[in-house]
């Protein structure tokens, strides 16, 4: 995050410094930014597949029998006999073509397979942060407002505990009671259709959301309680302004950017919560495809997955830092500045 | 987790507030010991030992000679439960100090002398906050086929940046104050002022920093064996206990559900007291 949040911009005038020109410049090197990241990810995950243990020709052969002929023809068609800077370039041209290769597992191009399973993730995980972000901050408000009740304990206490649970126990649990022993959501499978979709897939979303909440509830919270404890809301409230307009106005605008930030860290923590999601309820999608793909030593696969994963991940960084820009007016100084 | 720190509370409330807290720091302390008494004598503690089947009592539900019932293959729950709180802890543990390690030699490096070496670090920090941590961590102990021990190096790379950050900040903050600037007037060196005198003024933070570590890695850890990487199968560890018990949930559920809950217990203990040093030390170092 290259964004300071915390310095203070001159006071007047400061909206005729941001141009328009800057903000894209700003935009355009973080692209860039971006593309070298995507270049070290991709190079690094290459390199490990290479230390990786086992025979690469023994993988790409699988059940068929070793003739030597066969054997040539493999190493010749993953370029095995070139040096191993060689290969990664190989690999980089084809992939910069959207040519990620063929899945050895499952026989489809890596591209297919990831568009296969994508829509189930993408289903739960839209699903899950809308639950994490609309509890979360709700609850957070809530135990801001009535700061040191019982429901605040509660609250704080429950965000410990939310933090701390591990994603896949929560799972099972949910699983357990919800799933086998109340019959109320199904065992197994995604669904299809929305509405039969939206109900399958009910308990991987809230399993998924409750790291996010507890942390969207924490860091809401906190902000919040910050936010009000300025000197110009105790002004404000001397002064009869509603306390509607105290929480939405002088509170909440000014809680946003810890919001924002926490956004960022729940979309980022879910990266990983979806895996362990998948595997808890068996979930075909994008994140069992790589343990999966990892385990059977399916190098295009968890190339192709990883890089999607990297791009995710770096765009959710790119979108948070713009949004910074547009809520808070300081950082499109200091932002563009920089 | 610096960031997710609870407000400090006010000073007119303070005394009431602190009574709760230590309440709840006292019960997660007494957790903890529980847990490491049962990580060096578990193998002692246990009714059972961890690995003793028992093929005629199968899947069982919880008697009163299986308090919490058996696995599939007849192995007591409560045994392999005693006796994997020393995967649960050793690894974390490791974690914790080489991540506090590592974290204060980057990070005073950074504080103190700045420059492109400051720089290159804090970029480093940066890059690694920016990514799913725990996914790199299955990517590359799942490719390389990794042991325990490699989890736990993976986890020690992956942890220091949050203690980098600390410790730079730290040491950029105390780098100014009147203290350090007497010891630089009196002619002592850099590196006498940093490890004779920065260091530990900031030393009692990352200790509050290392018990949230061991929370977040103990939760990481148990993922990485709940996926099958890390620990060999078979071996007691809560995480492994977890993803074998997932199938036979309808079975026998307390066999997957304690393992969680004391995953999640443990590692809310330690959350619970390192915020509790991390606010008492840090309202300590404003108060001097």
């Amino acid at each position: 995050m290259e964004v300071a949040f915390d310095r203070p911009g001159p006071a007047l005038g400061y909206e005729s410094t941001v141009t328009a020109k800057s903000i894209v410049f700003y935009v355009l090197r973080r692209i860039v930014a971006m593309a070298v990241l995507l270049l070290i990810v991709s190079f690094g995950v290459f390199s490990l597949m290479h230390l990786a243990p086992g025979d690469t020709v023994q993988v790409l052969l699988g059940t068929r029998p070793a003739s030597p002929q066969l054997v040539a023809s493999l190493r010749a068609q993953y370029h095995l006999n070139d040096p191993f800077f060689v290969q990664y370039l190989h690999w980089l041209a084809d992939a910069v073509h959207l040519d990620f290769g063929r899945s050895i597992k499952l026989n489809e191009p890596v591209l297919t397979a990831l568009g296969e399973r994508m829509p189930i993730t993408l289903f739960y995980g839209v699903y899950a942060f809308i639950i994490s972000t609309v509890v979360g901050v709700s609850l957070g408000v809530l135990a801001a407002v009535k700061k040191r009740s019982v429901f605040d304990r509660g609250a704080v206490a429950g965000a410990v505990l939310g933090v701390s649970a591990p994603t896949y126990a929560v799972g099972l649990v949910l699983l357990y009671a919800f799933a086998l022993q109340l019959g109320w959501f199904p065992v197994i499978g995604p669904g299809s259709g929305f509405a039969d979709r939206f109900w399958h897939l009910t308990l991987p979303a809230i399993t998924l959301a409750t790291t996010g909440t507890a942390l969207t509830m924490k860091m809401t919270r906190a902000a919040l309680i910050d936010a009000l404890d300025q000197d110009a809301v105790f002004f404000a409230r001397a002064r009869g302004v509603s306390g509607r307009r105290i929480l939405f106005v002088y509170g909440l605008r000014n809680a946003l950017m810890p919001i924002i930030t926490a956004a960022g860290i729940v979309l980022t923590v879910m990266f990983t919560g979806a895996v362990l999601t998948e595997v808890t309820f068996a979930l075909p999608g994008v994140g069992t495809l790589l343990i999966d793909s990892i385990s059977s030593k399916d190098i295009p696969m968890v190339q192709g997955t990883t890089l999607l994963v990297a791009v995710l991940v770096v765009a959710v960084n790119l979108i948070i830092d713009l949004l910074y820009l547009v809520v808070d007016p300081r950082v499109r100084i200091t932002g563009s500045l920089q | 987790m610096s960031e997710l720190l609870v407000e400090a509370p006010g000073t007119s409330t303070i005394r009431s507030h602190k009574h709760r807290v230590q309440f709840l720091v006292v019960a997660a302390v007494v957790f903890i010991a529980l847990v490491v008494v049962c990580s060096i004598f578990g193998g002692s503690i246990a009714p059972y030992a961890a690995s003793a089947q028992d093929l005629g009592t199968g899947l069982a539900g919880p008697s009163s000679a299986h308090l919490l019932g058996t696995d599939d293959l007849g192995r007591d729950v409560l045994s392999r439960v005693i006796v994997g709180a020393r995967t649960a802890v050793v690894g974390p543990i490791v974690v914790a100090v080489g991540a506090m390690a590592i974290g204060t030699a980057l990070g005073l490096l950074a504080g103190y002398r700045g420059g492109w070496l400051g720089s290159l670090i804090m970029r480093w920090v940066d890059l690694m906050y920016a990514v799913p941590q725990l996914l790199i961590a299955i990517v590359v102990v799942g490719v390389l086929h990794g042991s325990y021990w490699v989890a736990v190096a993976v986890l020690i790379v992956l942890t220091s940046p949050g203690d980098t950050r600390i410790m730079r900040s730290g040491a950029v903050e105390q780098r100014g104050l009147p203290y350090a600037e007497a010891a630089k007037v009196n002619g002592l060196s850099g590196s006498s002022i940093l490890f004779r005198h920065i260091w530990p003024s900031l030393m009692p933070l990352t200790v509050a920093q290392s018990f949230l570590n061991f929370a977040t890695t103990i939760v990481n850890l148990a993922a990485l064996s709940f996926l099958g990487l890390g620990v060999g199968p078979g071996a007691a560890d809560w995480g492994r206990m977890l993803a074998e018990a997932r199938t036979l949930i309808a079975g026998n559920p307390w066999a997957a559900i304690v393992p969680g809950i004391c995953i999640a217990v443990t590692a809310a203990s330690m959350n619970i007291i390192g915020d509790w040093l991390y606010e008492s030390l840090s309202l300590r170092g404003r108060a001097r």
